[in-house]
């Protein structure tokens, strides 16, 4: 039999650099009361959400993602070319072949990197970032890229009183890359796919174009409604706070880490009532920096935590070396909870 | 042992003071959670969820929509209750 050679990778892997891009529009709650019966008020109690941004026409899924990827390579103080991988999680790219994600490796670049696309809703961030992981370790790639992206203003439905106010556009992009010492902790992941009806789109893309009209909802104008995210709240609020906050403290076991010994927690911007309620949950000391960049930035999907890491790095809030709790969780559904040192 | 009407009042009244913050006095049987104490539909799941605990009952979240008034939450936990 012939010996196969193994491949030989670094170590450990760590987030060497993050970058963001939020689209130039900025929305505030008045736009959204344009087409929803609401109130300001009733937005930010529900949500926490003061502004959010939605990309303009040139701002598409690759732009978006190259301009986040650019930052965080020059933050990992890395060349394009060094680039081994590039894995990017969205929902929200509307051509399925070819992924996104080569054409964002020939723009950055790099040097025929393998790239593809993964969809894991708002748990995206955490899956591309162990699958980064993995390549690292195990030596199929040197550096990774991890971007989420999403513009979900493209499948939000501005009627909708109980999503309307919610989603944003956005990019965020680590490079992941070799350590000498344990920097991404174990990652406490699955799916529950018995609950995949509480976040979904209305109707898939071939009834929208080819199903009967007449079973088919229609908007005020009388347009077959575009597809779009709905969620069922209550379901999804009880699941996010009280199952994910069990997630999040088996990420830290895992890691063998206390709630004392955390510097930041990044959750998934899904709504600030759930970072609340599960920060009590958790019962995290005072200490602990938490990321609340749903107020102005909405919830962006996978883009949400890399997103937020930048903006608490970029702050002031959180600095390099920190130690941070990251969790995703969403459409699915789906989760990764993970200790990183931040970059 | 099954807690009575009142004991599951009492404590509805300390769950929706220590997540409202509104007066124990204030929760009584004919109150709505939402239209009279101000709890919001997100606040009505962490009630929810600390009743189960405090009454060592489930309380599934097709359920949770019926529970209009403190009334609704008193039968519903009497009747479910281990």
């Amino acid at each position: 039999m012939s010996k196969i050679k193994p491949s030989k990778g670094a170590p450990y892997a760590r987030i060497l650099g993050v970058g963001g891009y939020r689209p130039i529009r900025v929305v505030p709650n008045e736009v959204i009361l344009e087409t929803i019966d609401s109130s300001d008020e009733w937005i930010r109690s529900r949500s926490g959400i003061e502004t959010r941004h939605w990309a303009g026409p040139d701002e598409t899924v690759a732009a978006m993602s190259i301009e986040a990827s650019g930052k965080a390579i020059a933050d990992a103080g890395i060349d394009a070319e060094q680039i081994g991988a590039v894995v990017v999680s969205t929902v929200s790219h509307f051509s399925q072949t070819p992924a996104v994600a080569t054409e964002i490796a020939d723009k950055l670049g790099t040097n025929k990197a393998a790239a593809f696309d993964i969809s894991a809703g708002c748990a995206g961030f955490g899956y591309g970032l162990t699958l980064a992981k993995g390549m690292v370790v195990e030596g199929s790639a040197e550096y990774v890229l991890v971007i989420g992206v999403e513009r979900l203003s493209d499948l939000t439905d501005l009627e909708d009183r109980a999503t309307a106010f919610l989603f944003g556009d956005g990019a965020g992009a680590v490079v992941v890359g070799p350590s000498q010492e344990p920097a991404i902790g174990p990652t406490v992941w699955g799916s529950e796919g018995d609950k995949s009806e509480t976040i979904k789109q209305t109707i898939p893309w071939d009834r929208f174009h080819f199903g009967d009209r007449a079973e088919l909802p229609l908007d005020s104008q009388g347009n077959v409604k575009f597809p779009a995210i709905t969620q069922e709240g209550q379901a999804v609020f009880r699941w996010a706070v009280f199952e994910m906050a069990k997630v999040a403290q088996q990420a830290l076991d895992a890691a063998g880490i206390s709630a004392d010994d955390l510097d930041v927690f990044i959750p998934h911007q899904a709504n600030v009532r759930i970072i609340d309620s599960m920060v009590k949950t958790l019962k995290l000391p005072e200490h602990v920096t938490v990321a609340r960049d749903i107020r102005t930035t909405g919830n962006t999907s996978a883009a949400s935590i890399p997103l937020a890491m930048e903006r608490l790095l970029a702050t002031g809030e959180a600095k390099s070396g920190d130690t941070a709790l990251v969790i995703g969780f969403g459409a699915g559904l789906v989760y990764a909870a993970t200790v990183v040192t931040l970059p | 042992m099954a807690a009575t009407q009142e004991e599951i009042v009492e404590g509805l009244a300390e769950i929706v003071n220590e997540i409202a913050g509104i007066p124990v006095e204030d929760v009584q049987l004919d109150k709505s959670f939402t239209d009279d104490l101000d709890v919001d539909s997100l606040s009505m799941v962490e009630v929810v969820v600390a009743a189960e605990e405090r009454f060592d009952v489930k309380i599934p979240d097709e359920d949770v929509k019926n529970l209009k008034t403190v009334g609704d939450a008193t039968g519903y936990i009497l009747k479910h209750q281990a």
